[in-house]
């Protein structure tokens, strides 16, 4: 067991086994003692995975936009958050134009289609002129600069809104079609979240029908596969590459919108800071290059981290359990990277795409 | 040893207030002078939080110390006067950083800030240590004014605020839930900051000493939209009072999703000055009606005068509620200035114990916030409000639809022990 490929003894194999061991002992423990007390109910966890579904499908949609980059550029788009943001923000004004006419209350569902169109549009546009104006003149420099320029880009984006709309927070109105709860034998499960995680998934089929049966799509699994051989193939890699920022752009502006109908507060600035990092994580776990992987990766985090603390934390008597919130995230995507760096659903990658 | 030292301690006390900073153009101040030359500006230093997501509040801040400038024609004794803002963001790091780069600079007469108390706890050691001082218009952790150590108090001298210690928030929290709203049990939620810890936990006890029960204490992490976890747990345990003196938007995340967690739509919901800004009740929404808040109550001619110049000088109302103790810090460290600063030969000499001593030495200042009066006796120092300007408001539909602030329904005078006392 703790000897490595060579069949020596190794410490750091050691060390990780031990680790290995340790976890599993505390996620069973910590769980073992909060179910053993009863002290959330069956139907309380339901809501906790509810709302956890609900959440993961936002991160998820978020974690498509690294996930699409990843796949073509093999370069980690840390200005997604903000594209995020730009969709989520601009959204936001015309949520509240449309609620002072009324037309948001009236026609609920056409409404919700104009505020995805419009935030998609606009983060589209974002995510492509980042790329046209911080990415595209670096392309084939070392890996670093695209990175550091993808950090400039978020605070140049991050500030620039700020100083158009100002620091305070806002937030969007309150849909009264979205209000209540569906009631689903004893468990009551908030229409809001139904609404969530349904549209996602309309969007991710919208998404992978993209990918599998279109012309395009197939020109950007050719990119993603072999630039080279693809432009002798014919294919204008500059627009495909265009192309995969713009449809990552308008998945991220949808989830603005989305998560502006589901947790209304917030709207600021700085609103995309944290579900970027988020839908990172949650590509990497799932495996980043590997779009179902970003799916199932976001989906999966947002549930840890709706059910962890609860069931795990408290059930180990850590003081202050929803605090550490963050830390089951981040924890799953160390642990991930020590044992699977390759994600859940991700092929080992080669050395040359790696 | 111990009384030797105390010896030269009481000494070196002795000189400080009774020699001049000054004796022919040297200067004699303990712990050294802030030169200012013929033509140099007398300097301002500011640590507050101007990036991030919690900018609004130092953005708060510094236009209440622009206007203060202001209000001077941006002169003193006969000098410019200059502002230099830094960024301490809303941590200790970023108190520790920007405190090195103020105490690096010479030209810095005072400081004001920080914004949040825990940026003032990586701040003060560096500052107190350079002989600097420093006065805060928004920290409130009891932490920052306690010379107890052994009670983990963290004061450094040169440390001074306008803002009101959470001690007085904290309780008065307490009282207003038990003698007002008749609550029997509570649940807290901080966010791992000191400012939102400490008023959770003098909450906590002060209500675990009046008799009431104490059912959850929690925590969220900043950055938090989802709060189905915490207040799952909360409805467990079911209690009247929900406490939750954490910051915008996590508190408008919290208020609007215990509304629709069941268990919890009857619980009564209390949050600090930490929510208090303009635009809280209408982000919340519906949910909002009903919610008590615990804030700076800021009245008078004086105020809004005050608010008219910001409106001038800025547009709108100011983000958040603590302009005018920004306004009243940059005042009182004006005002020190103008008392010890000594002219020779065209330049200022300004001692930099002198200056503290003069700011300690406050008391009956008339001020925006009330009259301030500065405690220097332990184990509570450098604490200049005197928590008589705190009030309990209610939010109704009104301000759900834009009208702020909310009307006052309770301050400390009408607890019951203090109609017991009176």
């Amino acid at each position: 067991m703790f000897r490595n490929r060579s069949g020596e003894f190794s410490w750091v194999d050691f060390t990780i086994d031990v680790l290995r061991v340790l976890i599993v002992l505390a996620v069973v423990v910590g769980a073992w003692n909060t179910l053993s007390s009863g002290r959330i109910s069956l139907a309380q966890w339901v809501n906790l995975l509810a709302a956890g579904l609900a959440q993961g499908s936002i991160y998820a949609l978020i974690a498509l936009g690294y996930t699409l980059v990843y796949g073509i550029l093999l370069m980690i788009n840390f200005a997604h958050g903000e594209v995020f943001m730009a969709g989520a923000f601009s959204a936001f004004f015309l949520a509240e134009a449309l609620n002072r006419t009324g037309f948001l209350n009236e026609q609920p569902l056409l409404a919700i289609l104009l505020l995805i169109m419009f935030a998609g549009l606009v983060s589209m546009t974002v995510a492509v002129l980042v790329e046209r104006i911080a990415y595209r003149p670096l392309r084939g420099s070392p890996r670093l600069v695209p990175l550091i320029t993808a950090i400039g880009a978020s605070f140049f984006l991050q500030y620039a809104f700020r100083g158009l709309y100002g620091s305070n927070f806002k937030a969007y109105p309150q849909l009264q079609a979205l209000q209540g709860a569906l009631q689903i034998g004893e468990f009551n499960i908030p229409i809001t979240q139904i609404f969530v995680f349904s549209s996602a998934l309309v969007l991710m089929l919208g998404l992978h029908w993209l990918v599998e049966r279109t012309r395009i799509g197939k020109a950007m699994r050719a990119v993603s596969e072999n630039k080279e051989v693809a432009r002798l193939m014919g294919i204008d890699i500059d627009w495909v590459i265009l192309f995969t920022f713009g449809v990552g752009g308008f998945l991220a502006g949808a989830a603005g919108v989305i998560n502006g109908l589901f947790r209304p507060q917030g709207v600021n600035f700085y609103m995309g800071f944290i579900p970027g990092i988020k839908a990172f994580t949650a590509a990497v776990l799932g495996g980043i290059g590997n779009i179902p992987g970003a799916m199932l990766g976001g989906l999966f985090l947002g549930v840890i981290e709706a059910i962890g603390p609860n069931l795990v934390l408290a059930g180990l008597g850590i003081p202050g359990a929803n605090q550490l919130k963050d830390v089951i995230a981040f924890t799953m995507l160390v642990l991930v990277l020590i044992f699977r760096p390759q994600g859940i659903l991700g092929e080992r990658l080669s050395e040359t795409k790696a | 040893m111990k009384k030797a030292l105390l010896l030269f301690t009481s000494l070196s006390l002795l000189f400080a207030f009774s020699l001049p900073a000054m004796a022919d153009g040297h200067c004699m101040d303990a712990l050294g002078c802030v030169e200012v030359g013929s033509d140099d500006p007398i300097v301002i230093g500011a640590l507050l939080t101007v990036s991030g997501a919690t900018s609004f509040y130092g953005e708060d801040s510094r236009g209440g110390i622009e206007i203060a400038i202001d209000a001077r024609d941006g002169m003193l004794l006969g000098r410019e006067i200059e502002l230099v803002v830094e960024d301490s963001l809303c941590s200790a790091e970023g108190g520790q950083a920007t405190a090195q780069r103020a105490a690096a600079d010479e030209s810095i007469v005072g400081l004001i800030g920080t914004t949040c108390s825990g940026a003032a706890q990586g701040a003060m050691p560096i500052i107190s240590e350079a002989g600097m001082l420093m006065i805060s218009p928004s920290n409130t952790s009891p932490r920052l004014t306690n010379d107890d150590v052994d009670a983990g108090g963290t004061y450094y001298p040169g440390y001074f605020r306008t803002a009101h210690n959470d001690l007085f928030q904290g309780a008065m929290g307490a009282r207003f839930a038990i003698e007002v709203l008749g609550a029997e049990t509570v649940a807290t939620i901080h966010d791992g900051d000191p400012y939102t810890e400490g008023l959770a936990v003098v909450m906590a006890d002060t209500f675990a000493e009046m008799g009431g029960e104490v059912v959850f204490q929690g925590a969220v992490a900043k950055g938090d939209t989802d709060m189905t976890a915490i207040l799952t747990e909360i409805a467990a345990s079911g209690p009247d009072v929900v406490y939750f003196p954490v910051f915008t938007p996590e508190s408008e995340f919290i208020a609007t999703q215990a509304r629709n967690t069941p268990g919890l739509e009857d619980a009564k919901l209390i949050v600090s000055d930490g929510s208090f800004s303009s635009t809280f009740a209408g982000n919340v929404g519906a949910a909002a009606v009903g919610i008590h808040m615990t804030s700076p109550y800021v009245v008078g001619e004086d105020y809004d005068g005050f608010l008219m110049t910001w409106d001038d000088m800025f547009g709108g109302a100011p983000p958040s509620g603590f302009h005018a103790h920004a306004y009243d810090a940059a005042n009182i460290l004006m005002d020190a200035v103008e008392m010890v600063a000594e002219e020779h030969d065209g330049s200022l000499m300004i001692g930099r114990q002198a200056l503290r001593d003069a700011i300690a030495a406050v008391e009956d200042y008339a001020g925006l916030t009330g009259t301030l009066t500065c405690q220097d006796e332990s184990p509570y120092r450098g604490d200049c409000a005197t928590g008589s300007a705190l009030a309990v408001y209610e939010i109704t539909e009104a301000e759900v639809d834009g009208a702020w602030p909310p009307a006052v329904v309770w301050d400390m005078s009408m607890s019951m022990d203090m109609m017991d006392e009176g």
